[in-house]
């Protein structure tokens, strides 16, 4: 029997944009378990949340992640809108749905993109991103910003959007459509991305399941899963249904959000098409009231905040678990006798954001 | 306003938990309140979209059992609840011993509400939420 | 040989405590569409192989020492670009009780990238003045600074006065 030797994987690694660390036990080159150590990127922020009343709040729960920024806060004003009572007017839940889907699109491409250079296809990886840099134009045409919208209110939106730039959007679409269609065959069908990719960091559906996997992870291992069926926003009188893979390894992960990415567009488009005129926010007086529970689809999955109000400016709780935290252990569950070189595609492929796991 | 909770206690908190998962429920996360006297910890889980959740009630103090050792997935929010409100999580199948997320250095027990020991530097202390 | 330095500095970027909207701003520049290779400069993963350190985020309690390596690796001459409002002040995340505060508190910071995100015009200005702050380094115009000590949880007024006087001190 081989000695199982410890090899700290992290906290600044070259594949990961972010600093997690991963102890790897090693039988040889094998792994045969990962220990998990975060808090490199804990801030406190549900603590900070307590102590900014619940208008600021929506600024600052974008700043949990810049990826999904848009997303947070969506999820965080439909909490305290059905604390409230509030119903935002048709033409902000739209509004909602097509910079969603922007941002799905933006986090998706560069996911994929960081994929392939986590497996050293630099090429393709600055292609993605070129790709990319159209969907920031678009959010940075609609809202005035790249990252962190800042749009999203509670109520509504802050921001109407004139059917020039719908239609713009538009056209932009069109010339991402077109870049995907040349990229994609590439990432699915090349034939040493597939090297890497399949078969490897399998995650079994009844593994996916005990372990809570969620978003493109659980999807691409057979778990039909995607709350942007529930309707919520604008999602109900869309076309939305769940990408579902089955093989539960890498390439699967990927398929997935490759066919999400041409899902978004799709969305925005029928989006674009059904927008009714009308108001962006509705005014209230009231304050956050009693406990409330908000899901939402984020680009990596669902993300739940638990919201209790008590009749003051301030919350009394503010929780967010976000869809990599729900991910970090089918990851290990992934690692569990994969090889060393691997760990990096593995850990890629789940999306992992840290900064939204830590707070 | 949250719906299906269902009240339960610390005694029969692994019996319930673990009747969950045959059912098909999968397990989404847990929430731990700072309610003053106790801490709410709620477990929340869903099937086909739709939360069901236990609502444990804490005595500050009493320590919690792990649902770790049936369900994996609770490892990570277990170590964050033991690291942010200092509850004491008993038989964890990896125990960070309250040391996951936060440092030697880090203040301890931030989200948990007892005077002085929850200063944050800058910003308003919380119990200015309680005064209006 | 040395000049090779200037004219190609090689990038290692540190992802602090930041939220990921400066982390994924930064990667943009390095992407076609902003393309910070045309002055040369490259993304690595290995500090020891690096020039300019990019810092995003403020410092915590786990990450400060983890900071602190990362630049003792780097070979002088070095020049530090912390990217973003919370690598100055903290940012929004100023009051949590993690949060040790702005990145000069444990690495010496030649240049401040100001915004929440910075732009990525910003960004790349940013690095093309710490690429001139890199010249002169190496001609010995300027002397490196040395590491400071890790703070110890909690700055104290004292250390805060100096540091706002260390940034007066790099706006001139």
């Amino acid at each position: 029997m081989a000695k199982n030797t410890i090899i700290p994987f992290g906290p600044q690694h070259p594949v990961l944009p972010e600093p997690i660390q991963l102890r790897l036990v090693l039988d040889e080159e094998r792994v045969v378990s990962a220990i998990p150590v975060v808090g490199y990127v804990h801030r406190g922020l549900e603590k900070l949340a307590e102590q900014k009343d619940f208008l600021q709040d929506t600024y600052l729960i974008e700043r949990i992640c810049g990826i999904c920024s848009f997303i947070h806060s969506l999820t965080y004003s439909m909490g305290i809108e059905s604390m409230m009572g509030l119903t935002p007017p048709p033409r902000a839940q739209y509004l909602r749905v097509i910079w969603s889907e922007l941002h799905r699109m933006h986090s998706h491409l560069l996911a994929t993109g960081l994929l392939a250079d986590s497996f050293g296809f630099e090429n393709l990886f600055m292609q993605l991103w070129r790709t990319r840099e159209h969907i920031m134009d678009a959010m940075e045409a609609t809202t005035g910003a790249r990252v962190l919208l800042g749009t999203c209110c509670i109520g509504g939106v802050r921001k109407d959007v004139s059917e020039e730039l719908l239609k713009s959007v538009l056209q932009t679409l069109v010339t991402v459509e077109k870049e995907l269609d040349e990229h994609m065959p590439v990432l699915l069908n090349d034939y040493s991305v597939k090297q890497r990719l399949c078969g490897v960091g399998i995650l079994d559906k009844q593994v996916a399941y005990e372990r809570g996997a969620v978003g493109p992870t659980a999807r691409a291992s057979g778990i039909a899963m995607d709350l942007r069926t529930q309707g919520y926003a604008a999602y109900g009188e869309l076309d939305v249904e769940p990408m579902v893979e089955t093989d539960g390894d890498c390439y699967a992960r990927t398929k997935v959000r490759v066919r999400e990415l041409y899902q978004s567009l799709n969305i925005i488009r029928q989006a674009i098409g059904k927008i009714p005129s009308g108001s962006i926010n509705v005014p209230f007086k009231t304050k956050p009231d009693g406990e409330v529970i908000s899901r939402a689809e984020q680009p990596r999955g669902e993300v739940l905040y638990y919201l209790k109000g008590n009749g003051t400016d301030m919350l009394e709780r503010l929780r967010v678990r976000t869809p990599t935290f729900a991910n970090i252990p089918p990851v290990l569950a992934m690692l569990a006798g994969c090889e060393l070189a691997d760990v990096g595609v593995i850990v890629i492929s789940i999306d992992p954001c840290i900064s939204c796991t830590e707070r | 306003m949250i719906n299906n909770v269902e009240n339960i206690t610390v005694d029969n908190l692994l019996d319930k938990v673990a009747s969950k998962m045959p059912l098909g429920f999968r397990f989404v996360t847990m929430t731990c309140v700072d309610c003053g006297e106790h801490f709410d910890i709620l477990y929340h889980f869903d099937k086909n979209y739709e939360l069901s959740n236990f609502r444990l009630s804490l005595k500050k103090g009493e320590s919690l059992p792990s649902i770790s050792g049936l369900i994996f997935a609770a490892l990570v929010v277990e170590n964050e609840i033991q690291d942010l409100f200092g509850v004491k999580v008993t038989g964890l199948v990896l125990d960070y011993e309250g040391r996951f997320l936060l440092t030697e250095t880090a203040p301890e027990r931030p989200l948990c509400r007892v005077p002085g020991v929850m200063m944050v530097e800058a910003g308003k202390p919380a119990e200015a939420a309680e005064v209006k | 040989m040395f000049n090779a330095v200037s004219k190609s500095p090689w990038v290692v970027h540190f992802n602090c405590n930041s939220c990921n909207g400066c982390d994924i701003e930064f990667l943009a520049c390095l992407t076609p569409h902003y393309d910070v290779e045309r002055f040369g400069i490259l993304h690595i993963g290995n500090p020891k192989h690096a020039d300019v350190l990019v810092v995003t985020g403020s410092v915590n309690n786990r990450n400060a020492r983890v900071l602190q390596n990362v630049y003792n690796q780097i070979p002088d001459p070095k020049v530090v670009v912390a990217m973003g409002v919370c690598t100055s002040s903290g940012g929004v995340f100023a009051g949590c009780y993690n949060i040790l505060g702005n990145v000069d508190l444990v690495i010496p910071v030649d240049v401040f990238v100001p915004g929440c995100p910075p732009r990525p015009e910003a960004m790349i200005d940013g690095i093309v003045k710490a690429v001139g702050i890199l010249e002169r380094k190496r001609k010995g115009e300027i002397f490196p600074t040395a590491p400071k000590p890790l703070c110890k949880f909690k700055p104290s007024e004292e250390q805060s006065a100096e540091k706002t006087a260390i940034k007066e001190e790099k706006t001139v």
